[in-house]
């Protein structure tokens, strides 16, 4: 005991801190044992001394931290985010679900009296319903305007934005001076008000603006347009909004190209065309089949850029006669309830909304096998 | 030294040049001219074709300002014969001082701003938590949880957007004859405070802080709470500032949202001012352009401040996030 003691004694006199007096440590000793501080690799904690009091001078601690496989405060720390994803993620995906599928939703009660298909009936045009006035109608604005004009930006716009995009990253990846400069000038469209850009298209695009002007002609691109031709401002400003993003992406995929495959070229001394065909796209196919993904779900999604340009889904504008939206897309369908109708007509714009992640997800599944099964290289 | 491609042998190192079959008969100094030639011809189309993209590319920009300085009768080609002009013939600085009178811009301003400030303070708090759980403490059911927030970025946004509206109108903040601007702003900001790319892009930023710092960390007796704010929010920094910029850029974009849940247009966001401001001549039903492009100029510039100002980070932060707002 005594040997002990005295021994307790010696090691509380190593970990004292300078300046405490060998007194004070005997006369708060109770027998302190032997642990080196730091990490113990053996045992897998770290061991520490703390506090004033050497009664309590040594706690083993670490071991909840680092090496426990149930850590109370880690979920502390999720605590915000596990609500939050639950109240404005989950349960609206639940909850949107079950409203599409919902029989005679009520937006005021907040549920239906069964499960049906037919708000993707009425949204398909393929049975009537009954509309705010109390009259029975088809709704056929979706059929006819919003599926046509979600699949013709998607197939026009994407494509044609990741084509320029890459001769514009092949080019600007080849030049030598104000390299930098050019590429931020290629990244302005960007970082600009969605909104203030589509007018100033509109004002481009007017009938006595600066297009017509050019080319002597004297066509109604935005106010009462044809529907068609009301797609070309939208889609060339869909292309010019989305140019830099890929660009961006393209060029630092470039980047990342061993220069040996183009040395490799120059001595079988192909052409230019031929090495951006043969070496350059296939080494880059792994952006390219991102870049076409996001573009196909962006342009799936569009709404943003005929409410800059048009200022209603409709080339007759708000204050038109015409109930004909034909400018609508999908998800401009779903806004265009909700800020209007949304008392009566939720249920279809939730049916509208499940159709289109019903899209989206098949894009993404198609994705992940495209891009496990095949790389180019 | 001219000599024929039959003894080229032995040149190629020393004059650093390739040949092939096609180049058979030439010598190397006629090749080397030839190539030189090439060179210079195909940096100079370059230079043409990507300067000539640049200058559609900011050919937008460069209409906005000189449309928002030039008079009505200008812009619809009235005093110049149906011709368009490069360049204002007067130049309307009217234009600015009406818009600045006419369109409430400092109430959208101070909305905007608020909703950005709170919206990405709360972003980011969650965002630094959620990749610290995720990152560096073990805990059961983590990788359950992180995939279960990895799968919710496929689900597309506007989705939630219908049943979120439903959630803050039960919530009673949309009250179309009640609605205060506390409300409306609590509409803006919450349902935007988790980001799960965000949470994912920082954890990953996290991971590659090594290990040792932690414990060394914690041999010096400081707690997860102090390690979190004091090795590894600093050393994500960069990170940080582009989720930031981005999340600002968002809010200063957003328009749907503020568009339906504001009952109150005084309560909206620029974009929302921006569009529903009508500079429309009440005699004669004209929209005033001038005006509307000085509108949209004002809008555009705060953005292109920041751009210049951050550019590195948000190039960097869209190169990795690729997504706005």
């Amino acid at each position: 005991m005594l040997l002990e003691k005295i021994k307790n004694l010696l090691n509380s006199k190593k970990s004292a801190p300078n300046g405490q007096s060998e007194a004070a440590v005997s006369l708060f000793d109770t027998g302190i044992p032997d642990i080196p501080q730091g990490y113990d690799q053996e045992k897998d904690v770290v061991v520490r001394l703390v506090g004033k009091k050497p009664t309590k001078s040594y706690r083993v601690s670490g071991i909840d931290d680092v090496a426990s496989k149930n850590n109370w405060k880690a979920w502390l720390y999720l605590a915000p985010v596990v609500i939050l994803v639950s109240i404005f993620l989950l349960y609206p995906l639940i909850n949107t679900i079950y409203i599409a599928f919902a029989k005679e939703y009520s937006y005021i009660k907040g549920y239906g009296t069964g499960l049906t298909l037919d708000n993707f009936g009425v949204v398909l045009g393929l049975k009537e319903y009954v509309n705010a006035s109390g009259q029975r109608a088809t709704e056929t604005n979706f059929v006819n305007f919003a599926i046509p004009n979600t699949v013709v930006i998607a197939f026009v716009t994407v494509p044609l934005s990741i084509f320029l995009a890459l001769i514009i990253a092949v080019a600007l990846n080849s030049i030598k001076w104000f390299q930098k400069f050019l590429q931020t000038v290629f990244f302005l469209p960007y970082v600009t008000n969605g909104i203030a850009i589509g007018m100033v298209f509109a004002v481009i695009f007017d009938k006595q603006g600066i297009i017509n002007n050019l080319f002597h002609t004297n066509i109604a691109w935005i106010q009462n347009a044809e529907h068609w031709t009301a797609m070309v401002p939208l889609c060339i400003y869909i292309v010019w909004n989305s140019i830099p993003f890929k660009i961006l992406i393209l060029l630092s995929g470039l980047q990342g190209v061993d220069k040996q495959y183009y040395q490799a070229a120059q001595i079988d001394s192909a052409s230019k065309g031929k090495v951006l065909l043969r070496i350059t796209v296939p080494l880059l196919s792994p952006q390219i089949l991102y870049l076409m993904i996001t573009g196909f779900i962006g342009a799936f999604k569009e709404y943003n850029s005929i409410i800059s340009i048009f200022g209603a889904p409709s080339t007759a504008g708000s204050g038109g006669a015409s109930t004909e939206k034909n400018l609508l897309t999908v998800v401009y369908y779903v806004y265009d309830i909700l800020e209007h109708d949304s008392q009566t007509m939720i249920q279809y714009a939730a049916a509208g909304a499940v159709l289109l992640f019903a899209a989206i997800l098949i894009f993404t599944l198609i994705q992940s096998k495209v891009s496990k099964s095949r790389v180019y290289y | 030294m001219a000599k024929t491609y039959n003894n080229f042998q032995g040149q190629v190192l020393n004059q650093n040049i390739t040949l092939s079959i096609k180049e058979a008969g030439k010598t190397v100094e006629t090749i080397k001219k030839a190539e030189k030639v090439t060179k210079v011809i195909s940096t100079i189309i370059t230079y043409a074709f990507i300067v000539a993209l640049a200058l559609l590319v900011i050919f937008p920009f460069y209409w906005m300002i000189i449309t928002s300085l030039k008079s009505l009768d200008e812009i619809t080609g009235m005093s110049t014969g149906g011709r368009q002009t490069y360049f204002p013939e007067i130049v309307m600085w009217s234009n600015y001082v009406y818009v600045f009178q006419k369109f409430d811009f400092s109430t959208y301003m101070v909305n905007t701003v608020v909703v950005a400030i709170f919206s990405t303070i709360g972003t980011l708090l969650t965002t630094v938590f959620a990749a610290f759980a995720f990152s560096r403490l073990r805990f059961k059911g983590r990788e359950t949880v992180f995939a279960i927030l990895l799968m919710t970025m496929m689900i597309p946004g506007e989705m939630m957007v219908l049943s979120n509206y439903i959630t803050v109108a039960s919530f009673g903040w949309i009250e179309s004859d009640s609605q205060t601007l506390l409300q409306a702003y609590a509409c803006m900001i919450v349902p935007f405070w988790v980001s799960v790319f965000y949470i994912y892009l920082l954890r990953q930023n996290f991971k590659q802080i090594p290990n040792e710092l932690y414990l060394a960390a914690k041999v010096d007796g400081k707690s997860d709470w102090n390690y979190l704010w004091k090795v590894m929010v600093p050393l994500a920094a960069p990170t940080l500032i582009s989720i930031s910029i981005l999340k600002f850029m968002g809010t200063w974009n957003s328009y749907m949202w503020p568009q339906l849940v504001c009952k109150n247009e005084a309560y909206q966001l620029i974009s929302n001012g921006l569009r529903g401001s009508s500079f429309t001549n009440a005699d004669t039903g004209i929209t005033e352009y001038g005006y509307r492009m000085a509108a949209t100029v004002l809008v555009t510039v705060p953005l292109f401040l920041l751009f210049v100002f951050f550019r590195k980070y948000i190039m960097r932060g869209v190169g990795r996030a690729g997504i706005k707002g």
